[in-house]
């Protein structure tokens, strides 16, 4: 059956870090999907506007951040008439529950979409045990 | 402050009841627990003088996965934002991007010249510029002086 496909507004969020923004940008929290397979953790998260260089990942122990910094598009000559999205930035905070081998993340931004393929560590990874018959 | 018929009937519980749907609709509205479900994509409307552009948030897509159709004075776009296949029998932790087909009519605030269009998409955003044409523009008449 075809359903109506809708969203939910864009959240806004304070960012985490203390201190001030030196920018008064808002920061809006992305949307964002965790998927586990075997072997890895995938993170996706929409970051519409930003552009592959304007993407930054932090794994600080099992902390990840995201950002991402929007640069603002300029309607010169034009009024905004109707607004259903805010431009911002995005930022988002995760905890990690699988231990993630940091030195093979491998990070990929396409068409405004941050894809985080992180591998678990052997020792994180479920060991099939065979069973003996006596 | 609701009013309560206190005094002349009784305690009444219905009011009582009332006022406390009253205030818990109004805490949720504040947080914003429950943000209203909106059209998909989101967009926005810019005027200009002679034009107007419709810009729209549609990350993960791509020009080749839009199709857009002007009529008179309405935008359509069409398209589908699919799931990612190995997420099908993957665990899943969040889910919270929309997937799905979607299809939605703009209303423009004039009529569009359809050969007059430039669309573009950056990073998941599109951006559509449209041409009033020439017709239709607002002209400048001159008053003759007797």
């Amino acid at each position: 059956m075809a359903q109506e496909m809708t969203t939910t507004a864009k959240r806004e969020v304070t960012p985490t870090e203390q201190g001030e923004v030196t920018r008064s940008a808002v920061v809006y929290r992305p949307d964002t999907d965790i998927y586990e397979t075997e072997d890895h953790v995938v993170l996706v998260a929409d970051m519409p506007g930003v552009a592959p260089a304007d993407v930054d990942v932090n794994l600080e122990r099992r902390v990840l951040t995201i950002r991402g910094h929007v640069h603002r598009q300029a309607h010169d000559g034009y009024r905004r008439v109707h607004a259903e999205y805010g431009e911002g930035d995005y930022e988002r905070v995760f905890t990690l529950s699988e231990e993630i081998d940091r030195d093979r993340i491998e990070a990929s931004h396409k068409n405004g979409v941050l894809t985080l393929k992180m591998p678990k560590a052997e020792s994180a990874k479920t060991r099939k045990i065979t069973v003996k018959a006596a | 402050m609701q009013l309560t018929q206190m005094g002349r009937t009784g305690w009444d519980p219905f009011a009582e009841m009332r006022q406390l749907q009253a205030e818990m609709n109004r805490l949720f509205d504040n947080a914003g627990v429950f943000p209203a479900a909106q059209a998909y994509p989101p967009v926005n409307l810019w005027i200009g003088d002679s034009s107007v552009v419709v810009t729209a948030e549609l990350p993960g897509l791509s020009a080749e996965d839009v199709e857009l159709t002007i009529r008179e004075d309405t935008l359509t776009m069409r398209g589908e934002r699919h799931q990612v296949e190995e997420a099908e029998h993957a665990g899943w932790h969040r889910r919270e991007r929309p997937y799905g087909t979607f299809s939605r009519t703009i209303g423009l605030p004039f009529r569009v010249d359809p050969d007059q269009v430039q669309a573009k998409f950056e990073n998941g955003v599109l951006e559509v510029e449209m041409q009033r044409p020439e017709a239709d523009r607002p002209r400048k008449i001159a008053i003759n002086g007797k």
